[in-house]
């Protein structure tokens, strides 16, 4: 049996807001998930039902065997660390620390020990009489990770407990709220709209989209094998091509004057049109008579001619923006910065090229919603 | 490479922000001391409304022969301290009184029934239109026979008069309170709370309240401000208050009222300043800080 299983769980708001639908989910005791997604896909909501602090309208929660469903929140054992760090501000570090043990009625000295334990543990020892506004955002954090492990919970739950803390304490807070996991063993599920921060962290991830679970698979079948057309848009950058369907059982499609070949068994007809979207990273680039690209160029792949429109260093990688076709749809692509390879200038003409089997054919009806994943990589232009 | 382009355009992080930054920074200097001109002058002027007429009573109060005569009249009669000391106790209560029913009522409104706020909020507003001789007669009427008879004792009309004074704060209690409740995160307060297993009684003991020193304190002081000069009340109900003693003593003699005055305002002050000081525990080093604001 799943040590926390959500089974049909449904949460409608009165005025008939139905912010989660037939949510199931069988974690294992020790894992890590996530549920990722975008702003109101019902992924807190989800968390709070955990929580105890949402009541769900259908299905059930049990932890460790036992239904939880309509147990209040202060007798589920469940750790919550929140994304405003809800540290008690009339109480020093130690005392929030505390809070939840003497709750539990445990003994001083056991408190006592508790505390220097978990301060130890969050690299905080000699912060025990500080107050909350006497901290950094990311030792609020640490603290709030400490005061929510303190009383040995059964889950611990974080609603997006990095949101509020700058880039770089985000990481290096990230990794210890990893290390500590790993340390405890705990199962801890992990609310976020940062598909790196889920990728990283989790052992499984759960994709959400408007109140539904689109995917639950381990961070690498997320990103390479996208369940639904969602995923695919949501989760990294994808670059997305309208094709016509050529041969279906062969999977061979045609963009304009030039042939497209996947690995896939289409389900549409000869003259669908279909979209073929394609990682960043999957597409290499060569000079428009093959100089300059992949010293082996291999035979299999595909072939497309663009143009340069923008090149922009983003540190470790280089992303080269394309523009493919006679309507110029722009195609990004990833490139790790090696300083001894010349990049094309912009407006220069080239060639991209892909392999079949990083093409991922989506519907023409499920045509991924490429807005928000283009606007960001335009932004870093 | 895109060499072309600028070191610095619209998209880069930060430039429009410091661009706007300077714009606000550069603010005409004659302007700025035009307005600390008019702020000193609204300040001399407020001052000078308060002060003029306590500096009128100690004129009035030293007319007395021999100088002082009239503080120390006024201190040689047991009735000025008891009375005093009977509306200070009285308006401590009230205090207690006032904070256990409208902190629960303001938290509970803010965090489980927005949408009764205007109710509530109109409910506190009440004492500001039913004058303090409507209310004692309505008390009167309803609490001098069975099965409330609280006026036939004297323990039941001070039980009166303390209901009847935590009606008259409730403006400025209910206001400070939700003033307070509106500065901190109370919904994830309480949830952080009910996470590490607390119930409502402890969530409102050790987190709520410890939360809103600040405001309590000011609701606090307004409440015992209004109690210790209130006459209606206290006169209707004959009780042995500090607001019927001065009403007493300035029918029958001239310059002792305007001692008493002084030294009731005075001590009331002194027991502010002794409450603000009391209140200041331990928690109240800790900022009230908006949970997750930086």
């Amino acid at each position: 049996m799943s040590f926390l299983a959500l089974d049909g769980v449904q949460k409608r708001f009165p005025g008939g807001v139905l912010a989660v639908k037939d949510f199931s989910l069988a974690a294992e005791r020790g894992e890590f998930v996530s549920f990722l997604g975008p702003s109101g896909c019902g992924k807190t909501t989800t968390l709070r039902m955990i929580a105890g602090f949402e009541q769900p309208t259908a299905g059930t929660i049990t932890i460790d065997g036992v239904d939880m469903t309509r147990t209040p929140p202060n007798r589920r054992n469940v750790g919550m660390v929140f994304q405003a760090y809800a540290l008690f501000p009339n109480m020093s570090v130690a005392d929030n620390v505390a809070f939840g043990l003497k709750m539990r009625k445990r003994t001083g000295p056991d408190i006592k020990r508790r505390v220097v334990e978990l301060l130890e543990l969050i690299h905080l020892p000699d912060k025990a009489d500080r107050y909350p506004y006497q901290l950094s955002g990311g030792q609020q954090q640490r603290v709030a990770l400490a005061r929510a492990l303190a009383f040995e919970p059964t889950i611990l739950l974080l609603d997006e407990p990095l949101s509020a803390l700058d880039a770089k304490i985000r990481v290096a807070l990230r990794h210890e709220i990893r290390d500590i996991q790993r340390q405890l063993g705990i199962t801890t599920v992990y609310v976020t709209h940062d598909q790196e921060e889920a990728l990283e962290l989790s052992d499984r991830v759960v994709v959400m989209s408007d109140g539904r679970v689109e995917q639950i698979g381990t961070p690498f079948e997320i990103y390479n094998f996208p369940a639904t057309a969602f995923v695919a848009s949501f989760v990294g950058t994808l670059n997305a091509l309208e094709a016509k369907v050529v041969d279906p059982a062969g999977g061979r499609l045609s963009l304009g004057d030039h042939e497209v070949r996947t690995t896939s068994n289409l389900a549409e007809s000869p003259g669908d049109l279909v979209t073929v979207a394609v990682r960043p990273e999957m597409i290499s680039l060569a000079g428009v008579d093959g100089s300059a690209g992949d010293a082996a160029d291999p035979a299999g792949l595909n072939r497309l001619p663009a143009t340069v429109d923008d090149v922009a260093f983003l540190g470790s990688v280089v992303r080269v923006k394309t523009l493919v076709g006679a309507d110029r749809t722009p195609v990004f692509i990833d490139t790790f910065n090696n300083p001894s390879l010349a990049v094309p200038p912009v407006g220069s003409q080239v060639r991209i090229s892909f392999p079949p089997e990083a093409c991922l054919v989506l519907g023409r009806h499920a045509v991924p919603d490429q807005t928000d994943a283009l606007a960001a990589a335009e932004a870093m232009l | 490479m895109s060499r072309s382009r600028p070191a610095i355009d619209a998209r880069t992080p930060g430039a429009l922000e410091s661009i706007e930054t300077s714009a606000v920074d550069v603010e005409p200097a004659p302007r700025r001391r035009r307005g600390s001109l008019w702020a000193w002058i609204v300040f001399l002027l407020g001052t000078a409304y308060f002060i003029v007429p306590l500096i009128a009573t100690l004129g009035v109060s030293l007319l007395a022969k021999p100088a002082f005569a009239a503080y120390s009249t006024s201190f040689a009669d047991a009735r000025f301290l008891g009375s005093l000391t009977y509306s200070f106790v009285i308006g401590l209560i009230t205090v207690a009184l006032s904070i256990a029913l409208v902190v629960p009522t303001a938290y509970w409104v803010r965090l489980r029934a927005p949408h009764l706020r205007p109710v509530v909020e109109f409910i506190t507003l009440l004492p500001f239109v039913i004058p303090p001789v409507v209310l004692v007669f309505g008390l009167i009427k309803a609490y001098s026979r069975p099965p409330l008879p609280f006026t036939n004792s004297d323990l039941g009309s001070s039980a009166l008069l303390v209901f009847a004074y935590v009606t008259l704060s409730l403006p400025y209690m209910y206001r400070s309170v939700d003033a307070g409740l509106r500065a901190i995160d109370i919904r994830t307060l309480t949830e952080a709370a009910q996470s590490l297993g607390s119930g409502w009684l402890t969530i409102i003991v050790r987190i709520i309240l410890p939360n809103l020193r600040v405001a309590l304190l000011s609701g606090a002081f307004l409440s015992l401000a209004i109690v210790i000069g209130e006459f209606a009340i206290a006169s209707y109900l004959a009780r042995p208050a500090f607001g019927p003693y001065l009403a007493l003593l300035g029918g029958n003699r001239a310059y002792e009222p305007a001692a008493v005055t002084l030294v009731s305002f005075g001590l009331t002050w002194l027991a502010m300043i002794a409450i603000s000081l009391l209140g200041r525990g331990r928690g109240a080093r800790s900022r009230i800080q908006i949970a997750g604001a930086r």
